[in-house]
């Protein structure tokens, strides 16, 4: 039984009164996570990943389709399928009356957990929080307030722990504590859902890799898979005026740094005679292995859904 | 504890956290309103042939703020963790419907009972006691604060924003609390106004709460107890329908 599967789900939000348009946010979305498995889910703004995770949490309904945990219907059964996961949203979201401890012994509660102390102080240290444990909840900064909650969604030691881009905004010690400490329960058989923006992190740590794009799952394989599958070598280098077109709209542009994906060294060399011949001055020439950012880019850039991804 | 218990204790320490704000604040005001209206029209109205103005006046305030109480704890909670986004906290858990009713309806009815005995230690200290039958009194205190306390679970969920909510509150729950009888006897309006008033449920609630102090009522108090407990099956009916959809909080 997979820990989390998704059937055929579709949202599509109402057109406002004001005129807006209906808008289809998922579009037939399936696939299955299995337990144990580190997956992450990946997709630009609006793309809709935190649709399918609202959907997931039973914060809001699909239109169709059907989203199960651990064989619990999100709908149907969704005490049990609660119990079964550990959310941390993505806003930044507190309640201000409580310190962390109440916080956290309130957070248990609510799921029946009785005599949890014990756990909640290895999740206060854990997470770095063990000096912050009576500090009320507006007292802390940003970073201390997201590490609260992961610890709220994790307090009822919940099988599938669902992460929605956890590490927006936050530094990188917190980043460090965060992963040390969901790679460990991950080892110790919790599923893992991530959502991120930072694809580094996705490809250090997921196993298995989605992209959704405009509501659609454009890709979905293993992260090494993924890997294999996009241009084997990217050609990087900066460059003090703007590209020629013919190399602009293939190439990754950060400021004066250039990207362009390439298969070979004849490829290699072809792009840096088109950029000598445009009379362009070139710094800092390398040569590295495509990585995931790379491979997103290119399902990204795809006009149609590169089934060839899809395993 | 339970799910509900957590539940509940959590909704009663929020507001014991601001108790200066959400006790001792509501009882100073009912003081005042005793000690102005009881000293201007003590002399002038007379209601009850054996009962002062501002004997009158107590039980009339305490049920008031046991209403206006109850009415705040659940609305402002609920408006205020959907406005900060913290109602995510409860959204994520296995709680019931029926769990977020009883804890938030519960804790409503501890604030309002709470509130109203604050008053009336405070204001029985300027008349002295009349308890001629103190189980109405609890059974009205109880019924009405559950009552307004559902009531603040409908008004938190639909309001989206804090003037939706102060609407509901100042030109509902405000008018209807005032013009119920706790400042007068409704015999002493007009036959037109007296019907009016008859249309109110708050009245019922007041009447049947003063009857327990006095043994004397502008309606018999079994009728107000068989109004008042229509209206909180069918407000809370309303409530519960309303959190088993997720109206407003589950998209």
């Amino acid at each position: 039984m997979p820990a989390i599967s998704f059937q055929s789900v579709s949202k599509t939000y109402a057109g406002s009164r004001s005129g807006t348009s209906p808008f289809r946010a998922l579009d037939d979305v399936s696939f299955d996570i299995a337990e144990g498995e580190f997956f992450g889910l990946l997709g630009p703004n609006g793309a809709g990943k935190t649709s399918l995770i609202s959907i997931l949490a039973g914060l809001s309904r699909a239109s169709s389709g059907r989203v199960t945990v651990h064989g619990h219907d999100v709908q149907s059964d969704s005490a049990q399928a609660r119990r079964k996961l550990g959310v941390v949203p993505q806003e930044l979201v507190f309640d201000p009356f409580f310190n962390v401890r109440e916080a956290l012994r309130i957070q248990s509660g609510y799921f029946g957990v009785r005599n949890n102390e014990a756990w909640i102080d290895e999740l206060l240290d854990s997470l770095g929080l063990a000096d912050k444990a009576n500090s009320n909840m507006r007292q802390l900064s940003g970073g201390m307030k997201r590490r609260v909650l992961v610890a709220q969604a994790l307090v009822h030691r919940p099988p599938v722990i669902v992460l929605d881009e956890p590490t927006a905004g936050v530094d990188v010690e917190l980043r460090q504590t965060l992963w040390q400490f969901i790679a460990k329960l991950n080892k110790q058989g919790h599923t893992v859902l991530l959502t991120t923006h930072y694809l580094e992190e996705a490809e250090a740590l997921c196993t298995r890799i989605g992209m959704l794009k405009q509501g659609r799952m454009v890709a979905l394989a293993e992260t090494s898979e993924l890997l294999k599958s996009a241009s084997s070598n990217v050609l990087r280098f900066k460059v003090d005026r703007e590209l020629p077109p013919a190399l602009a709209r293939t190439a990754r542009v950060t400021g004066r740094i250039v990207q362009l994906p390439a298969q070979g060294a004849l490829e290699i060399e072809q792009y840096l005679a088109a950029v000598r011949q445009a009379g362009l001055t070139v710094e800092d020439v390398e040569i590295r292995k495509a990585d995931l950012e790379d491979v997103f880019l290119q399902v990204m850039a795809a006009e149609r859904n590169p089934d060839a991804l899809v395993a | 504890m339970s799910g509900w218990q957590t539940l509940f204790y959590k909704e009663v320490l929020r507001f014991w956290k601001v108790g200066f704000q959400t006790v001792a604040a509501p009882v100073l005001t009912a003081v005042l309103y005793l000690l102005i209206f009881g000293h201007v029209l003590e002399d002038k109205v007379k209601i009850y042939d054996t009962i002062g103005y501002t004997a009158f006046l107590v039980p009339g305030l305490v049920m008031m703020s046991v209403l206006q109480n109850a009415f705040a704890n659940s609305s402002s909670s609920l408006i205020q963790s959907k406005i900060m986004g913290s109602l995510v906290f409860v959204l994520l858990t296995p709680l019931s419907h029926w769990s977020w009713f009883v804890a938030y309806v519960g804790s409503s009815v501890v604030r309002g009972v709470l509130v109203g005995f604050g008053v009336f230690l405070v204001t029985v200290g300027f008349t002295g006691v009349h308890l001629v039958a103190p189980l109405w009194i609890l059974v009205f205190a109880v019924l009405g604060a559950a009552l307004l306390g559902a009531l603040g679970v409908i008004a938190g969920l639909w309001a989206e924003k804090f003037d939706q909510m102060a609407a509901f509150q100042n030109f509902l729950i405000m008018p209807m609390t005032f013009l119920s009888g706790v400042f007068y006897s409704i015999h002493s309006l007009p036959s037109f106004w007296q019907t009016v008033s008859h249309l109110n449920p708050f009245f019922y609630m007041i009447d049947g709460f003063r009857y327990g102090f006095f043994g004397l009522s502008d309606i018999s108090p079994w009728t107000s107890l068989a109004i008042v407990g229509t209206a909180l099956v069918v407000v809370s009916a309303i409530a519960v329908h309303l959190l088993r959809i997720g109206y407003k909080i589950r998209n």
